[in-house]
This record gives structure tokens, sequence and C-alpha cells, in this order.
């Protein structure tokens, strides 16, 4: 299964109905999105988990029949498949105002060179690995995208068509 | 003759009209609720020093005369979308409610489908569906930037939609936003009539027919149908109107509409159209100082 497949199969729902090996169950989905950054389940409560390719999994609020031939299917919010799962920006901007944990608020100036897709030094004492990255607009911390923290380092996951010089 | 003096006989200030048609227009955002507030938006622009003028008829729309759309804070949160006035009509005519399935069947780049996604509070279904695999690549880029989550989009010819992949379930409302003559867009595209002929026009009348019969078939019996364009030929707007509500199972409609607007006409050159035509507006740029645009609400019957 490539990237460029149009094949959507829903995840199931847990580890006993799992028919394709690699591939994430909703539990684990739900686990994870906890786990990592506090983001309850009841969130996506109204939402289903598809699997298009290999590992990356897409958000569609309601339901279809599995699988589906289809050009999109909500948004992607996560790359599975991979040690560390990787969320998306589109779904940090769109979930992550439910983020509890793992978040890290940006200086407006920090902020500029991390849309810009700049790595920098930066001081964290919480875990290492993807973290929601926020900054203040309009009086709130509102969710920006992903950064990579590792040896006081973070890095901008911005991808490329969504960086910006501002 | 140039393209627009065939439009003069339908014009009640030709003078106007041609004034407005040559002034750029400045460019204009709307703010996605599905990430924020217009308020909280309207915050953030001033935060940027971005000067914004709310729109009378839609709160949701602002004029920013001084910049483009993009390359702000709030743009890159995903609160705003560059759209012009005219374009932010339709979605507000179909007027989706939450939970209902709608379908978007001319889709690309997806001004109208986010705005749809935004009214139905980003749930029910919204099926969005474009034949041109480029603009499906922006249109899937729009609504995950604007985080719209209710959506199937779909590449196929909109004249041959098939309802099966979502269990034949018939639509609520549905968008008929077709490809046209464009000259609606001349105030931000001045190269568009140098594209213009007759023979586009005869052909893309003929596309917009099956494009909007489809529509109604797929519409469920007391639904909305939406028709519009940004192009004045009759051709494209009371011709094909005139011609579905033959065909079809429907009829026009009245809506509201808070910007000036100049009746359906049912005469063209030799053609006598339905009466019933009169009820779609015209939007001339002079009227509003926007671009120009054609919008029809129509109920299916049957
Ligand atoms: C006026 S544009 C739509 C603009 C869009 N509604 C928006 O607001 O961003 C018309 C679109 O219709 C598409 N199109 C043309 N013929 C089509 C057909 N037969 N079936 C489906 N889409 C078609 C074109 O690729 C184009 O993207």
């Amino acid at each position: 299964m490539s990237d460029t497949s149009t094949r959507f199969d829903r995840l199931p729902a847990t580890d006993a109905e799992r028919t394709v090996e690699q591939r994430a169950t909703r539990a684990e989905v739900l686990d994870w999105f906890d786990d990592r950054f506090g983001i309850e389940p009841s969130v996506f409560e109204e939402h289903t988990f598809w699997e298009r390719g290999a590992g990356k999994i897409w958000a569609f609020y309601g339901d279809m029949d599995s699988p589906v031939d289809i050009e999109g299917l909500g948004m992607t919010v996560l790359r599975t498949r991979q040690e560390h799962w990787k969320p998306t920006l589109e779904a940090v901007q769109r979930f992550g105002d439910h983020a509890t944990r793992n978040t890290i608020a940006l200086s407006r100036e920090q902020a500029t060179a991390f849309m810009a897709g700049d790595d920098q030094t930066l001081a964290w004492d919480g875990d290492w690995g993807y973290l929601i990255v926020t900054h203040e607009l309009a009086g709130e911390q509102e969710p920006l995208g992903v950064g990579l923290y590792t040896y006081d380092e973070l890095q901008s996951v911005v991808p490329k068509g969504r960086r910006r010089e501002l | 003759m140039s393209v627009l003096e065939r439009y003069e006989p339908l014009i009640d200030d030709v003078e106007a009209f041609s004034a407005a048609c040559e002034r750029p227009l400045p460019a204009a955002v709307r703010v996605n609720t599905i990430k924020t507030t217009i308020e909280r938006a309207q915050a953030a622009l001033a935060e940027a020093d971005i000067p914004a003028e709310q729109t009378d008829w839609n709160p949701g729309l602002f004029i920013l005369p001084d910049t483009s759309a993009g390359g702000n804070w709030p743009y890159v949160h995903g609160w705003l979308h560059g759209q012009e006035e005219v374009s932010a009509i339709p979605a507000r005519v179909v007027d989706p409610q939450p939970g209902e399935a709608v379908w978007d069947c001319c889709a690309a780049p997806g001004s109208k489908t986010t705005q749809l996604a935004a009214l139905m509070d980003d749930t029910g279904r919204l099926v969005a569906t474009d034949n041109n695999m480029g603009r499906v690549s922006a249109l899937r880029s729009n609504a995950e930037r604007l985080g719209v989550t209710n959506l199937a989009i779909t590449i196929e010819d909109s004249r041959n939609h098939s309802l099966k992949p979502f269990g034949g379930e018939e639509y609520d409302r549905t968008l008929v936003d077709v490809p046209c003559s464009c000259e609606g867009t001349i105030r931000k595209n001045p190269d568009v009539l140098e594209e213009w002929s007759y023979e586009h026009v005869e052909g893309t009348a003929g596309v917009q027919k099956g494009i909007l019969k489809r529509a109604v078939q797929a519409t469920r019996e007391g639904g909305t149908v939406v028709y519009s364009t940004c192009t004045f030929a009759p051709e494209e707007n009371e011709a094909v109107l005139d011609h579905v509500h033959d065909a079809e199972s429907c009829q026009m409609v009245d809506f509201d509409l808070e910007l000036d607007s100049r009746p359906g006409v049912t005469e063209w050159q030799d053609e006598r159209f339905d009466e019933s035509v009169t009820k779609a507006k015209r939007i001339y740029p002079h009227l509003n100082d926007t671009g120009g645009f054609f919008c029809a609400k129509l109920e299916v019957t049957g």
C-alpha cells in the first residue's frame, strides 16, 4: 500500500478485532492522545479513525462502510507504524486546546522562528519527544504546531508547505 | 464589441458598472468558526495591526484594505480563509444545519466547502466532489488547514456522481458552484476576458446543465439546491435554470440577501425563460462594490 492509495480502512476497535498486523487500533489511538497530551477519548467520541497507506491515520466525523475507496476522509491526524507516533500540525491546531500536558508555550519571537522551520535551543524539563507548541494569540495560549524536543533543542517539524516567515 | 458590452442591455447604470469593473478588489477574509470566534479573530487582527473592516451583511467577513489574506498569525492558526465577498454568498443561501448531509459538487479549491463545514459546526456529513486532481489537492490542504473533519472528498465527474459509497442516502442540501466564464472575477483577474469565447460559453452551459440535473436528482424531496456562478452570461445562468426546471422535479424559490442585487432576467437575445428565474439574484460589481455573481435557490419537489 503506498501513500497514493485511495483505500481507507477503519481502524479496528481493539486488538481482538485486528486483521492487519501493524495497523493501530482505535483504542491505541485514543490511549496515545490521552497518555501523551491528556486529550481525553471523549474529544473523539463522534469521530472514526481510518488508515490510508501504511501508517497515516485520518479522523472523520461520523462513519462509513470500510474499506472505502475515496480521495479524502476527514483530516490526517497521526503518523503510526513508527517507534514514536507523530501528530500532524492540523490535528494539534484542531484538537490541541484539549491538551493538558506536553505542551510548550513559546514567546512571539520563538513562535516566529518555529513557524519559519528553525530549530532552537530551549529549556524544557518534561518528557522528550513530540510536543504541542502553543503561543499567545488574542489573549489565550493557542496550539500552533508540533515540535520535537531532544537534547535542549526544540526542532520545528512544521511541514514545508505550512512554513511562514512572519 | 468587448465582452462586457454584450451585457449592457441588462444593466441599469452602465457607466458605474464599467467603472467598477476596472477597480481592483481589496483582499477579504472569512473567519473560520471551526477554530475560533469572530470576536477573537477580530482581536487577533487588531493585535497584528491589520486594518480589517467587518462587512455589513456578513459579520464573519472582513475586508483587508492594506494587505493580502495570508502571512499573519490568525491566518497561520487556521482562523482565517481568504475569500472574496460574493464567494461567501452561496453557502449562506444553502444554509446547511448541523447534522445534515450536504454535497458540494464543484468544490475545489474549497472556499465554499470549508464555509459549509463551519455552518454545519463540522458535524453531519459533507461530500465534496471535483474532477480536477490538482485542484482537489488544494481543497484537501485548505480543509485540513481549517480543521474540517466532516468532509469526504471524491474525484469524479459530478454528472455521474455515485451515492454508493454513502449508502445511497440522498442529500439534504447541495451547492452547485459550477465552472463558468468568470467575467465577474474581472476585478481580481483582469485577463479573464482574453480567454472568453462564445463557443466556450455554449460548451460550459452544457456541462452546467448536466451538473445541476444530477444535483437535483441526488437531493431528497423538499431539499435545497443552490446554483451559483461568477458570470453575467444568461446562457450560463437563467438558461441553465430554465432548462433544468423543465427537465427535473424542482422549483425556484425566493431567498433573502442583505446585498443589493437585480432579479434574474426572463429575456435574452431571442430566448425567453420561465418567469420563476426572476427569483434568482444578479450581483453586479457596482451595486455593492464587489465582484460579480449569480445565485439561485431551488427546492426539490420530487
Ligand atoms: C467555480 S470552481 C469552484 C470553486 C469552489 N466552489 C470554491 O468555492 O472554492 C468550479 C470547479 O468545478 C470543477 N469542475 C468542472 N467540471 C466538473 C465536473 N464535470 N464535475 C465535477 N467538477 C467539475 C472545476 O475543476 C472547478 O474546480
